[in-house]
C-alpha cells in the first residue's frame, strides 16, 4: 500500500520521539493500544501551571501510519491549552496525513492517546 | 451465518479439533463443484457459495481467537476492533516492555525465554476467556471481548518474535 508523502516524512523523521521523566509532576502519560493491528502508543505531555502544553513526546510500536499519527499529534498539541488539545479529532489527523480507510484506526489511536493523557491530567488536578 | 450449526457443533469455546477437521472434509466433499458438473447453473453457483462458506467456517472455528469472536458475534456482541482502543495501562506497559525486549534480542536464548513468557501469558488469557464465554452474564461477555483484544496483541508479539527468530538464522 502506498503511504502519503506526509506519512513517509513523519515516519522517516519522527518528531519528538522519547520519554519524559514520569516522576516529573508536570508530566502526564496516555497509553493506548489498537487491537486491530497490535499497535501500542505512549504519549506524554508536559503541562504548565496555566494548563498549556509546553512539550510532548511519544513512543509508538506500530505501522508507519501509527507512528506518523503520533508524531503529528506531538507537533499539534505543543503550545495548545488542554481544552484546545481535547478538540483534536481523529478525522483531522487522518485528513492531514491522507490516511486510507484501513489506517483510520491509527488516527483514532492518536486521538485516544491525547484523551488518555488529558484524563490523567484531570485526575491529577482533582487530587 | 452460524458456523457452529454448519459444522454440527453446539456453540462452545471448547471444541474437538479432530472432529472439526473430519466434518470439514465431509462437507467439502458434499459441496465440491465436481458433484455438480451436470447440475443447473443455479445449483453450480450455490455449490460455489457453499464451498466458500465451508472454508470460511473452518478457518473461523479452527482458530481459538476467531472462534471466540464468532461466539460473541452470535450473541450480538460487536467487537469492533477497528474503532475500539485498549486503555488498560498495566497491560499496555507490559506490551511496551515486551516490544523493547524484542528490539534487544541478540541470541536464540533470548528468543526462547520470550516465547515462554508470551505463551504463559497467552495461556492465562485464554483460560480467562474460556471462563467468561461459559458465563450467562452479559458483563462477562464484554470481559471476554477484552480478552480477545489482548490476545490480538499477543498474536502480534508472537509474529514479531517469529520474524526476528528467522532473521537470526539468516
Amino acid at each position: 500500500m502506498a503511504y502519503s508523502e506526509k506519512v513517509i516524512d513523519h515516519y522517516e523523521n519522527p518528531r519528538n520521539v522519547g520519554s519524559f521523566d514520569k516522576n516529573d509532576p508536570s508530566v502526564v502519560t496516555g497509553m493506548v493500544g489498537a487491537p486491530a493491528c497490535g499497535d501500542v502508543m505512549k504519549l506524554q505531555l508536559k503541562i504548565d501551571g496555566n494548563g498549556v502544553i509546553e512539550d510532548a513526546k511519544f513512543k509508538t510500536y506500530g505501522c508507519g501510519s501509527a507512528i506518523a499519527s503520533s508524531s503529528l499529534v506531538t507537533e499539534w498539541v505543543k503550545g495548545k491549552t488542554i481544552e484546545q488539545a481535547a478538540e483534536i479529532k481523529n478525522t483531522d489527523i487522518a485528513e492531514e496525513l491522507a490516511l486510507p480507510p484501513v489506517k483510520i484506526h491509527c488516527s483514532i489511536l492518536a486521538e485516544d492517546a491525547i484523551k488518555a493523557a488529558l484524563d490523567e491530567y484531570k485526575s491529577k488536578q482533582a487530587k | 451465518m452460524n458456523y457452529f450449526e454448519l459444522f454440527n457443533f453446539s456453540p462452545a469455546f471448547q471444541i474437538d479439533l479432530t472432529v472439526l477437521a473430519e466434518r470439514y472434509r465431509e462437507l467439502q466433499r458434499t459441496v465440491h463443484p465436481d458433484n455438480f458438473a451436470n447440475a443447473s447453473e443455479q445449483q453450480k453457483l450455490l455449490a460455489v457459495q457453499r464451498t466458500a462458506q465451508v472454508n470460511d467456517g473452518y478457518q473461523a472455528l479452527k482458530n481459538p481467537v476467531r472462534r471466540a469472536e464468532h461466539i460473541l458475534f452470535l450473541r450480538g456482541i460487536d467487537i469492533s476492533h477497528e474503532t475500539t482502543t485498549v486503555k488498560d495501562t498495566a497491560f499496555l506497559m507490559q506490551q511496551m516492555e515486551w516490544r523493547e525486549a524484542l528490539e534487544e534480542i541478540t541470541s536464540v536464548d533470548d528468543v526462547a525465554s520470550l516465547y515462554d513468557e508470551f505463551s504463559d501469558y497467552q495461556k492465562l488469557l485464554t483460560a480467562h476467556l474460556s471462563l467468561m464465554l461459559a458465563s450467562d452474564n452479559v458483563n462477562d461477555w464484554s470481559m471476554a471481548a477484552d480478552d480477545i483484544r489482548k490476545l490480538k496483541f499477543m498474536i502480534k508479539l508472537h509474529d514479531e518474535l517469529v520474524r526476528i527468530e528467522d532473521a537470526l538464522y539468516d
